[in-house]
């Protein structure tokens, strides 16, 4: 296969939006319904829908062309509805976010809805692994340093924040505070090899050593 | 670091080799694929010009989207075909073993692959599905993954992960009347936490576990990521051999099992192994566990009043004061009494043969109460078929019950199997987020099968040890 260019993810810059909550789930993330789909295209507008939208019709789903919704939506107070905060890329979120389901729908839509980087206390791991996959970093810090940097979001909603992964930190407001990045996700997003198929792609070779030397495995040849 | 444990074993195995981002890259030698993950990932390994390099240890199903009424193609929902003739098509290219409708082996993945005895002691196993973790009550790793991992292991047969660290979870004594293996995990993730099991595998041990039959540690293990974990497995023993015997991949091959039986042992678990973590639970004195809120975490024993939000620890206090409210439910009382509207047998959890039987025993000769609509939905047309066969179909659809056709159903509400408006479900599945079952207002409870045999007939959440249970002659 031909080398592609993986952009390395060292810092993400923007402005911010707070989605608050303990165990956000990935059916709140995105519901279900809105996964009938064969492509993550368009996934964005549906990103916390139920959170969003008091829909007139609960089966309210994409038309025909996986494009807009049914049309008795009323809107309700979520950040993602605020216009103020209509081009974060910055989210920044509280404890066990992302949890439930494997769906990679949850990530994707959050990223096409506009999200780069996420500022959380703790992540579900199937989540967190999803995020990496689409380059998206997920870094943590304490609660108090999440609420503070929650209430500041608040206040400044055209204020940039700078994650920076490479050195851990958070920056905004003339404020630096460290946070916590996994390993192996910095190391990928830093060197830009978190797009893991080329990488172990290169490595074909052992890979049959190794489903030859398992007992189990008969392969087709 | 744990030492000597089934999981370092198999991963020992299967470990190719280390990656630049300190991640371990593993060999994959069983994916099973469903029509809701993998479409998008057969669509990056187009657009890169990739072919599936091991299509002969993968396996495809149907579960998610196909309807459990009326399964006449084209279906009803133009995008549930949609999804279904789009896998046709990729596997159909790749050359994948498809159990689809009309093989009369469909069914939910989670049941099919151990019925079909793909799933076998010291595998790994994926699944763009986070109930894969059930593989592992065959003592096999298994893990649900994301749809760029699945691009991975179409592509190259691996995945990339980093290695975890094992808690031993060891339930002693034995289980009482009524109790059942969903209690005992309902019980685990109601102590440790949706969370506690972050950054853990879950090895689930003795008495009580050793003395389930494997639809029992199926459903355990089943609900390990509802506990954080990703994964979580039951040593294999002889339990384990004795199912295994009889599946399509050994029964006409006896000569094939012995082959493999000394692998399987040689990954157990040593006597001596170290573990991360210990955390013991006394089986003796479980009851029945219900949940009352809408995470799996929120579970109390049936005769235990709902906590109040104050008592427990900080960061649970809001969620669970918004849970109690959506749930309409109040601390101090127990969920006994509490109404429901739809009763719900199914899922990957509790949809095996010995589920329905023992919910069948429960409901033989009563009625299922006028204000309520259940439904049964097999986990398997074989389930379905043998359930068929015994006449636990009969019982169920004389008491009042729908008998449908295999599938997820209304465990996540993707077909039209779905709660409406603020419906009360008593249900068999894991997940009682709210907008799980299809309706943003409806409430999930959470139960083991006969409990949900007995809310049924008694339109409330009920002890079923107070149901008299009816002989089957
Ligand atoms: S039955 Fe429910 S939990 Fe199991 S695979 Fe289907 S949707 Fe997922």
């Amino acid at each position: 296969m031909t080398t592609e260019e993986i952009p390395e993810v060292e810092s993400v810059t923007g402005t911010g939006v707070p989605v608050r909550g303990n165990d956000i789930d990935t059916d709140q993330i995105i519901p279900a319904r809105f996964m009938k789909v064969v492509t993550f295209d368009g996934l964005g507008e549906f990103a916390f829908f139920d959170q969003r939208f008091d829909s007139a019709t609960p089966a309210a789903s994409r038309d025909g062309d996986g494009g807009a919704v049914e049309a008795q939506d009323d809107p309700k107070d979520h950040p993602f509805n605020d216009e103020r905060f209509r081009d974060a890329s910055v989210m920044v979120v509280n404890a066990n976010f992302g949890c439930g389901s494997s769906r990679e729908h949850a990530p994707q839509a959050l990223m096409r809805w506009g999200i780069d980087a996420i500022v959380g206390e703790s992540f579900a791991e199937i989540f967190a692994g999803n995020c990496l996959a689409l380059g998206i970093p997920t870094v943590t810090a304490d609660t108090e340093t999440i609420e503070s940097l929650q209430a500041w979001v608040d206040e400044n909603p055209d204020g940039e924040i700078e994650v920076d992964v490479a050195a851990e930190t958070v920056t905004y407001g003339g404020t630096t505070v460290e946070v916590a990045v996994d390993d192996a996700q910095r190391k990928a997003l830093v060197d830009g090899v978190w797009d893991t198929t080329a990488l172990m792609k290169s490595n074909a070779d052992a890979v049959r050593a190794t489903a030859e030397s398992l007992p189990y495995v008969s392969l087709d040849d | 670091m744990s030492e000597g444990t089934l999981y370092d074993k198999v991963w020992e195995n299967h470990a190719v080799a280390e990656l630049p981002t300190g991640q371990t890259q593993l060999f994959v030698g069983l994916h099973l694929i469903h029509e809701v993950t993998s479409p998008q990932a057969f669509g990056m390994l187009r657009e890169r010009d990739l072919d599936v390099a091991y299509p002969e240890l993968t396996h495809a199903t149907v579960d998610h989207i196909v309807p459990t009424a009326d399964q006449s193609r084209p279906y009803g929902d133009d995008a549930a075909e949609e999804m279904m003739a789009e896998l046709e098509e990729n596997v159909r290219e790749a050359g994948i073993q498809f159990s689809d409708p009309n093989s009369g082996d469909q069914g939910i993945v989670h049941v099919i692959g151990p019925e079909q005895g793909l799933t076998q002691p010291g595998k790994t196993i994926v699944c763009g599905d986070s109930h894969t973790s059930t593989h592992g009550a065959f003592g096999a790793l298994a893990f649900g993954i994301g749809t760029s991992q699945i691009r991975d292991v179409l592509a190259t047969g691996t995945v990339a992960m980093e290695k975890q660290k094992v808690r031993r979870i060891e339930v002693t004594g034995e289980l009482g009347d009524g109790v059942e293996a969903k209690d005992v995990i309902l019980e685990v993730i109601r102590r440790l936490g949706t969370e506690g099991g972050v950054g853990y595998v879950y090895e689930y041990a003795g008495e009580a576990i050793e003395n389930l039959d494997m639809e029992g540690r199926m459903s355990i293990c089943n609900m390990s990521i509802e506990g954080g974990a990703r994964a979580g497995y039951v040593n294999p023993d002889e339990t384990t051999y004795e199912w295994l015997r009889e599946t399509d991949a050994f029964r006409d091959d006896p000569e094939r099992f012995e082959e493999l039986k000394p692998y399987w042992e040689s990954v157990r678990s040593d006597a001596d192994a170290e573990y991360d973590d210990v955390v013991v639970i006394d089986g003796d004195e479980l009851e029945p566990v219900v949940t009352w809120g809408t995470t799996p975490g929120q579970g109390v024993g049936i005769t235990q009043p709902i906590p109040s939000p104050e008592d427990l620890p900080a960061d649970k206090r809001e969620t669970a004061r918004r849970a109690q409210e959506h749930m309409r439910v109040e601390p101090g009382e127990t969920m006994e009494g509490y109404e429901i509207d739809v009763a719900f047998l199914g899922s990957c959890t509790n949809a095996r043969l010995p589920d329905l039987r023992r919910a069948a025993r429960i409901v033989e000769g009563r009625r299922v109460h006028p204000d309520v609509r259940a439904m049964v939905v097999p986990g398997s047309q074989r389930v379905q078929r043998a359930a068929e066969e015994e006449g636990l179909a009969d019982v169920f659809r004389e008491a009042g019950f729908e008998w449908r056709n295999a599938g997820c159903s209304m465990c996540l509400g993707m077909n039209e199997d779905q709660l409406e408006g603020d419906e009360a479900c008593a249900s068999s599945s894991n997940r009682n987020f709210i907008g799980r079952q299809g309706s943003k207002d409806g409430r999930t409870i959470l139960m083991n099968p006969r409990m949900v045999a007995a809310a049924a007939i008694e339109g409330e959440v009920t002890d079923v040890r107070d149901l008299k249970e009816v002989t089957v002659a």
